[in-house]
């Protein structure tokens, strides 16, 4: 479960040697967008050094590996026998690419006897938005992630302050975790510097049913927890249905204060406190 | 012997015993100047040092108000080497980078021996590589004032760069193409220094306001220019854009809060590195979201706390020494932009300083021990960075020290079983807070009890020592030379500890 990841450039040592002390639930190890064709090498290195030496790693670790058309793919994938990488957050998500990781991840895991791994699609042009309800159904896979940036370059548009070009994105995102209970976490807020914005942003992002959010800057997590945790109201509320369920175990529908309370309402408030223990909230 | 931080000092000196030992002892004070002549004006110096009969071995002092724009000591330092004047004392407030010809007095022998609160740069590596014939003396802001009321540091001609004269003989600093703000740290000098020199740029028929009484003032000297203003008012305005360094001063002001710090009356002081600076937003926000008004904030002052005073978040600024032009433009106009001395500032035996008043200090360090002293004066090869400034004055005063850093610095950590060099007691540091947890002194019970119950990622000291050690494995430890180049005098006059050459052998 999360509620933000935080993107830190595989090669950057200070970066990396601090990526355990913000405030991330994850942190994304970008491998891919952030390091340029003549650092890739460097780069990789320079990760399996600090995953197999370091003593302070972030608590859950997602490596984002190049894409499966590059050279750099497989040997990124290498980086898995470290067996300190948590998640593989695969790029430019779309059917084809998720069955091909998919078939080259058996293959490694059973030839060199690894711990298999959870696999969040970074779901960034318009034929991985079309084809996303076919991949979500992947057991591997635990999450989606919007890539907004290269899906609007794909679509050929502008990104906006308002985001609405990327609401049709945001839906299908949405709906194909809730349909396949994996966790839908939103497209990075690119502006660093406007904390206004990307607290308005994922107030709305959170209220259209996104569960988590990509950051760029670890200034941004403070914010993007807070939003996509519980609030307080939440949890209090959550903590009564709970209670007032416990008090009357065998009652399939009853009251509190004044207002309805059943099965789904229940399941609603278990998600709340399990969030909320999970996040120390609690 | 070994002084109160356990540190190996010579017999022959006054040993560090404990930070409020000077207690037990009364005020030290010379006759302050009489002057009964009127002002002397000079334009040539070389006419000047003539009329004072400048000679070898004498003792001349000067102020850092003009920071890294400074040109009156290059202009005094050069006089001092056309006349081949030898076994010079100078006695700056502090040296800068910029003070290049020291370094070639120092290395020629005409400069032996040194005064200062805090040095960088050049004149720094030839100190530490041993080429001071003397001894180098690090004192404190108010432990030069101290010092100088004393009689211990004897001053025989005192050069003050002061921005704006009147015919008078009466200084101002906040006026002028050179203005530089308060004049806190050269008020002992202009008081019992035993000649005063202005030396300034800018004359004028009179000063209706004045910070420097020309009753005290000898001689002015005029010159074309006494600074480069680029280099005067160079402190930084711009908060950190450092993750970690956002990260350690954000739960610095949490913390702060937390232990009802932040509230009515409160007063402050910061340093005014970027991770300060970004303390002082942080607890402008928590000021202004709990409607809290604080009674000041001192200190050099820098544009941050400008503002918050013309936002009425504080009631009054002390400032010992402008930071930036905000700075300067504010003492000029506000009366609540209040100048103090480094006597009022620091000095132990002042009647209620300053720095006895403040709730609590950010500070930084280079590094901190086991036993929390503090080591702002050298790097951890040994070589000279810096000095204590105000650092010990106010860790003293203040109810609460917090020193903030990152666990590591450029790969080095921060924590030692011993710091290289002592120069505040650990006895008056209470808090270090690092971007992976806070180590309290186990000293203050108070603040570890107020803390038990909260978030904080609360560790001891030695816990914060063995965490680095896996981050960066236990660094290799640093023979210093036996040979003594100077030492780190604590506010008091007493010997904190000794700066040794450093030990090339040793790397």
């Amino acid at each position: 479960m999360f509620r933000s990841l935080l993107f830190i450039p595989g090669n950057n040592p200070s970066m990396l040697q601090n990526a355990d002390v913000f405030l991330a639930d994850a942190v994304i190890i970008d491998l891919e967008d952030a390091i340029s064709i003549k650092e890739k090498d460097n780069a990789r290195n320079l990760v399996h050094n600090y995953l197999t030496t370091s003593s302070v790693l972030p608590k859950q670790i997602v490596l984002r590996i190049n894409s499966i058309d590059t050279v750099w793919y497989k040997k990124d994938l290498d980086l898995l026998k470290t067996n300190k990488i948590n998640y593989l957050l695969i790029p430019k998500a779309d059917s084809k690419t998720i069955i091909e990781v998919n078939e080259y991840l058996d293959t490694l895991f059973s030839n060199n006897n690894l711990d298999e791994i959870k696999l969040i699609a970074l779901v960034e042009t318009a034929r991985g938005i079309t084809e996303i309800d076919k991949f979500a159904e992947n057991k591997r896979l635990c999450a989606i992630l919007l890539g907004a940036e290269d899906l609007t370059n794909d679509l050929e548009i502008k990104r906006s302050e308002t985001n609405q070009e990327i609401f049709y994105a945001r839906s299908k995102v949405i709906f194909a975790c809730a349909t396949n209970k994996l966790i839908s976490i939103d497209t990075p807020f690119t502006n660093i510097n406007d904390i206004v914005g990307l607290e308005k942003d994922s107030a709305f992002s959170k209220s259209l049913g996104m569960k988590a959010r990509a950051c760029i800057h670890p200034n941004q997590l403070e914010i993007v927890n807070r939003i996509y945790s519980p609030s307080n109201e939440d949890i209090n509320w959550a903590l009564e249905v709970f209670k007032a369920h416990q008090a009357n175990p065998n009652v399939g529908a009853f009251q509190l204060k004044g207002k309805m309370i059943d099965k789904p309402i229940i399941e609603r408030a278990k998600k709340i406190i399990e969030k909320a223990k999970l996040f120390n909230l609690m | 012997m070994l002084n109160g931080v356990g540190r190996e000092v010579p017999d022959n000196v006054k040993a560090f015993v404990k930070s409020d030992d000077f207690k037990k002892r009364k005020r030290t004070l010379i006759d302050k100047k009489n002057k009964q002549s009127k002002t002397v004006f000079f334009d040539d110096l070389k006419l000047l040092f003539d009329e004072l009969n400048i000679s070898s071995k004498m003792t001349l002092s000067f102020h850092h108000h003009l920071r890294n724009g400074d040109k009156v000591i290059e202009l005094v330092s050069e006089e001092v080497q056309k006349r081949n004047l030898t076994d010079m004392h100078f006695a700056p407030s502090s040296i800068f980078p910029s003070y290049k010809l020291l370094g070639e007095l120092i290395k020629e022998g005409n400069i032996t021996d040194i005064h200062t609160n805090y040095l960088n740069g050049e004149v720094a590596d030839l100190i530490s590589k041993g080429f001071l014939k003397g001894k180098l003396i690090m004192n404190t802001h108010g432990g030069r004032a101290r010092a100088i009321e004393s009689g211990d540091l004897p001053i025989d001609v005192a050069f003050i760069a002061c921005p704006t004269v009147d015919k008078l003989g009466n200084g101002h600093g906040a006026i002028g193409k050179s203005a530089c703000g308060t004049l806190g740290y050269c008020i002992s000098d202009l008081e019992y220094g035993k000649k005063v020199v202005l030396v300034t740029d800018n004359v004028i028929d009179e000063l209706k306001e004045h910070q420097i009484n020309s009753e005290y003032v000898d001689y002015v000297l005029v010159v074309d220019s006494i600074g480069e203003s680029s280099g005067i008012v160079s402190g930084t305005t711009e908060v950190t854009k450092d993750p970690i360094g956002l990260k350690i001063a954000k739960d610095c002001a949490n913390l702060l809060d937390y232990l009802g710090l932040i509230k009515n009356d409160f007063s402050m002081q910061t340093g005014a590195g970027k991770t300060s600076l970004a303390v002082v937003k942080f607890v402008e926000e928590i000021m202004k979201k709990n409607n809290i008004i604080g009674s000041f904030a001192s200190g050099g002052i820098t544009k941050a706390y400008v503002d918050m005073l013309e936002a009425g978040l504080f009631k009054n600024l002390y400032d010992v020494q402008c930071f930036d032009l905000d700075a300067v433009n504010s003492f000029s106009k506000n009366k609540n932009h209040i100048a103090m001395s480094a006597s009022e500032y620091g000095n132990p035996f002042e009647n209620s300083p300053i720095c006895d008043k403040l709730d609590f200090v950010i500070l930084g360090a280079t590094e901190i021990d086991l036993d929390f002293n503090v080591n702002v004066t050298t790097d951890s090869m040994g070589n000279l960075i810096g000095g204590s400034g105000g650092h010990a004055d106010i860790a003293y005063g203040a109810d609460v020290t917090i020193i903030i850093s990152p666990l590591i610095k450029s790969r080095i950590p921060i924590i030692k079983q011993k710091v290289t060099t002592v120069t505040t007691p650990g006895t008056d540091v209470d808090i270090l807070i690092t971007e992976r947890g806070i180590a309290i002194n186990p000293l203050r019970k108070d603040l570890l009890d107020k803390l038990k119950n909260s978030q904080f990622p609360i560790y001891s000291i030695n816990d914060l020592l063995d965490l680095t050690h896996k981050i960066t494995g236990v660094p290799k430890q640093i023979i210093p030379d036996e040979k003594i180049i100077g030492y780190v005098e604590y506010r008091d006059g007493t010997i904190i500890d000794c700066l040794r050459k450093i030990n090339y052998e040793s790397k």
